[in-house]
């Protein structure tokens, strides 16, 4: 268990990237991002609580639901914060470069 | 780490120069960009269109394993040369981003190594911050594809 939070640190975990991808897009209740995982749900809520402790997540109450959405603006305290998205197109172009060499 | 690929945003812009050398000869890292089944395979997206020549359109789209539909982009073509350089639109359908406007300049270095700059430029800076910080949401089709390894490692 962590027990300090900070942004870097929710981040850097590909499944917590990947939640905030979806929420990105529109806000989501903890249990539509869990459905669009096969892990368990309480893993996922563990990863939602943790971005939610960093206000990686904003939340929203709609009658009994309660729908998370990104807050890019707590990004700003990632000293880097263009990190993530130089990461992911270096991770595009490594693959591009992997695949053309091998049909060269 | 290998950090090969260069990214520089400028406080105040609504602009995005992304810079990539490869390890591949310039003919080669063009046709990474020109043909479909190749854009499908780096890209992780599905190209139902791509018209790769002046005023031409594309359309990306990516489905979960249910046919379910996780992303959607479309674009027009305004400049296309062979070797050298493409202009385009990018609009992501049902996301709050807008339209971008994309250049990318293919360069050859030597004959087994190639360049490309990528210069976006989106409506405003505000809204390139929330793009940019937002991180992964060009890539969400990725983060898709990549959630199965992903929930595999956590089992």
């Amino acid at each position: 268990m962590e027990t300090r939070r900070d942004v870097f640190q929710a981040i850097a975990d590909p499944t917590r990237r990947a939640i905030l991808s979806l929420v990105a897009l529109e806000a989501m209740t903890a249990g539509a991002i869990a459905g669009k995982f096969d892990s368990t749900r309480q893993t996922i809520s563990k990863h939602i609580q943790i971005l939610n402790e960093c206000e990686l997540l904003n939340q929203t109450q709609s009658g009994r639901e309660i729908y998370y959405y990104f807050n890019p603006e707590k990004m700003e305290e990632v000293a880097d914060w263009l990190e993530p998205f130089r990461k992911l197109w270096e991770e595009r172009f490594n693959k591009l470069e992997t695949i053309m060499k091998k049909a060269e | 780490m290998d950090r090969k690929t260069k990214i520089n945003a400028e406080d105040g812009t609504q602009e995005m120069v992304i810079t990539r050398e490869f390890d591949l000869p310039l003919e080669i890292l063009f046709k990474a960009y020109v043909e479909p089944d190749i854009i499908e395979q780096w890209m992780g997206t599905k190209v139902l269109k791509l018209e790769s020549k002046k005023h031409g359109s594309y359309r990306f789209e990516t489905t979960d394993a249910e046919g379910k539909v996780l992303f959607q982009a479309n674009g027009v073509i305004h400049e296309f040369i062979s070797n050298r350089k493409i202009i385009r639109t990018l609009e992501m359908d049902n996301a709050p981003f807008g339209v971008q406007l994309e250049f990318y300049e293919f360069e050859k270095l030597t004959n087994e190594t190639s360049k490309l700059k990528m210069h976006v430029l989106y409506e405003s800076s505000a809204l390139r911050n929330h793009v940019l910080k937002t991180g992964f949401v060009q890539g969400i089709n990725m983060a898709h594809n990549r959630l199965q390894d992903i929930v595999n490692k956590l089992k």
